[in-house]
């Protein structure tokens, strides 16, 4: 076998971020991991570690306060996922400009600005995969959680952008879209069963995503279909339904 | 929501909660008169379920640390056999004792102090448990033989009952390949069985299934299969590539409730007479990978469906070695005459009792049958109780689901002080409770 390829992975503490580690790991990937709470991270790193014996690189990051990161990294990565998300409180970011702009930095400002310094490096290299986890929510602004789903439909059309522009340029940009995933950030919550998947689930579709070099998923394949028909339905129609 | 366990009745409408970090569990004890934590609810009967509160601990499922040198495996309580299995075996380790399905947590295995095919030789999974983190009402306590060893033996097969098992540390095996040799010998009668039990006690792995509808001079035909782990070099070249595969198979999962009256006496009659020809046919030693020899039950996914929409209650028992050959006989000539054989009737040799309370093991032959929930089922238990009971036997806890405290606990001498140490730990007060231990009048002391 060939030497580790290294993946990145920004928000690793998630309960997505957990389980594509882990799945990356299985796989034989060496790990830097990026996360916020420094204990979690420990905690994450022990993890890996008594499940491969080899100990992932840990480096604490916070989107909203801290760098880009890129420089700390070593080596440059193969792989760089960002699972960073915040959902927030939608009637709190209607209240308060500060939660909301701690919504839309959280889900848009910080993973662009990381993701596109990541993409320099990889460009100059030649080489690398980038995966930005972004949302449903992104598709189509909802009266529920269109704070939410306007920052992630920005990242959205960033990462296109991004992997327009590397195209040709040996880099490729997936954009990962899950639907209602069951996790921490969504606790409590009542999703039907058919659209609901799980981190590993997730995590499944993300590392099947770099392997095959697919553009955008979503996770679970009902999603693809609604959200074609919700995007397609005219907006004074929309407008008056409670989605 | 409506919860059950793996035998679907009873169900139970609980209030469920995910503990995903340790940090949050003092929050979610406050706030709860009490609880029971739950794995992946594979537990047949009423065991994990607690209207008030029912605590999930499969997001607890990160391993802590592993030594390479000792085989000692330390992680949290919500972390899956599967899970264990995937990560270790293609490097060399495997656990001391395994259940007949991956599906089950690493806190339910100790729970329930799960057996094996080798129990008479290596004993149930609590003898290769190390040390437990156990959360009681107060306090969050390391117990192992040496520290607070009155807890660790109540909570060994306590069936969370002492406290919230959050991580334990544990001992693997070194394998040198993932397949053994399996032998499978057909039997004509009990006598042939149990003898066969005592002759290929050298055999580290044996069980043996019942055709539990055969009669009169037939009682107690069965399969009987023995396994060790194969070396290395005792491998056949087409296996030597890979010796320690560990792949994924895709398991088909039973989309619908069988109807109930699929499952009969000719369709029970018909699956027996195949599985016991079978093994005419086809028996003699071969490699066998792990999966398939240890994991028979998971070879379909959610094959509790099959069992119809009122679930089914699975029935354990051991009897002690001098009343196996009278007990047994008796039991299967009961189901038999009942005409109500079950798809699943399995036989064991069990090895001397472990040091958990209410460990189920004891040194004697323990069975095992499935009946669909139906009008006259129950009656069939209470009889079948009865037996167990009359030859000073023991039932089950992780599978009962409908038995009296009076013929349950008179199979357990160790129930008192269980129960002492399960108080004493929580203030006097039963903060771990569940449908189980309620049925069982464990709570009022």
């Amino acid at each position: 076998m060939a030497a580790a390829q290294t993946a990145l992975l920004i928000g690793a503490t998630s309960d997505i971020g957990r389980a594509v580690a882990r799945r990356l790991a299985a796989r034989g990937w060496a790990l830097q991991l990026a996360a916020r709470d420094a204990i979690a991270l420990e905690r994450e790193a022990r993890n890996i570690e008594a499940r491969t014996g080899e100990a992932p690189r840990l480096y604490r990051w916070d989107a909203l306060e801290d760098g880009l990161l890129v420089d700390e990294l070593d080596p440059l990565p193969d792989l760089a996922i960002c699972v960073v998300g915040l959902l927030g409180d939608q009637a709190e970011s209607e209240r308060d400009a500060v939660e909301a702009e701690r919504v839309m930095r959280t889900n848009y400002n910080a993973p662009a600005l990381l993701l596109g310094a990541l993409a320099r490096r990889f460009e100059l290299r030649g080489s690398g995969v980038i995966v930005g986890v972004s949302s449903v929510a992104g598709d189509r602004g909802r009266a529920a959680n269109y704070v939410y789903g306007s920052a992630k439909a920005g990242f959205t059309a960033f990462l296109s952008g991004l992997r327009g522009r590397l195209a040709r340029r040996g880099v490729h940009v997936v954009t990962v879209k899950p639907g209602f995933v069951t996790t921490r950030m969504t606790a409590g919550m009542d999703f039907p069963v058919l659209l609901t998947a799980t981190p590993e689930q997730v995590a499944e579709a993300v590392v099947r995503a770099v392997r095959r070099r697919h553009n955008v998923v979503y996770v679970g394949r009902m999603w693809r279909l609604a959200m074609l028909l919700i995007r397609a339905l005219p907006e004074g129609i929309f407008k008056r339904m409670k989605l | 929501m409506d919860l059950s366990g793996w035998g679907r009745h009873p169900v139970c409408d609980c209030h469920v909660e995910h503990l995903r970090r340790r940090e949050d569990l003092a929050r979610l004890m406050d706030g709860s008169a009490s609880l029971i934590a739950r794995g992946n609810g594979r537990a047949y009967g009423d065991a994990a379920l607690n209207p008030l509160l029912t605590l999930s601990m499969l997001a607890m499922d990160r391993m802590l640390a592993f030594d390479e040198r000792t085989g000692l495996l330390a992680c949290e309580s919500g972390v899956l056999l599967a899970d264990i299995l995937r990560t270790f075996v293609p490097r060399g380790w495997f656990p001391w004792v395994v259940p007949g399905t991956q599906l089950v947590t690493v806190g339910g295995m100790i729970a329930a102090d799960v057996h094996g095919k080798n129990h008479h030789r290596d004993g149930g999974f609590g003898a290769c448990v190390e040390s437990l983190t156990l959360a009681t009402a107060n306090e969050v306590r390391q117990c192992s033989r040496a520290q607070y060893a009155d807890l660790f033996h109540a909570t060994i097969g306590g069936m969370g009952l002492t406290g919230v098992i959050l991580a334990a540390r544990f001992r693997l095996r070194r394998i040198e390949t993932a397949f053994l040799t399996a032998e499978s010998l057909p039997t004509s009668d009990l006598d042939e069985t149990l003898a066969l039990f005592e002759e290929s006690e050298e055999w580290p792995y044996t069980v043996a299934w019942v055709d539990c509808l055969a009669t009169a001079r037939n009682t107690g035909r069965s399969v009987v299969s023995c396994g060790a782990f194969m070396a290395r070099d005792e491998l056949p070249t087409r296996l030597r590539s890979e010796p320690l595969r560990w792949r994924r198979r895709w398991v088909p999962t039973l989309p619908f409730d069988v109807p109930a009256a699929l499952l009969n006496r000719s369709s029970v009659r018909f699956h027996n007479a195949l599985r016991y020809r079978r093994h005419r046919v086809f028996g003699g030693a071969r490699p066998t990978h792990l999966a398939p020899f240890f994991f028979p039950l998971d070879g379909i996914n959610a094959w509790n469906r099959l069992y119809g929409r009122r679930g089914f209650v699975q029935f354990q028992c051991v009897l002690p070695k001098a009343e196996g050959q009278a007990g047994i006989a008796e039991l299967l000539r009961r189901v038999a005459d009942g005409g109500r054989g079950s798809f699943l009737a399995v036989l064991k040799l069990l090895g001397p009792q472990g040091d958990g309370l209410l460990s189920f093991p004891l040194e004697g032959y323990t069975l095992c049958l499935d009946f669909p929930m139906r009008p006259g089922t129950l009656d069939l238990l209470d009889k079948l109780d009865a037996i167990v009971c009359s030859h000073g036997g023991r039932l089950y806890l992780a599978k009962d689901a409908c038995s009296t405290p009076e013929r349950l606990w008179q199979g357990y001498p160790n129930r008192d002080s269980f129960n002492t140490v399960r108080m004493e730990a929580n203030g006097g007060y039963p903060k771990f409770a569940s449908a189980l231990s309620r049925r069982l009048a464990l709570d009022s002391g």
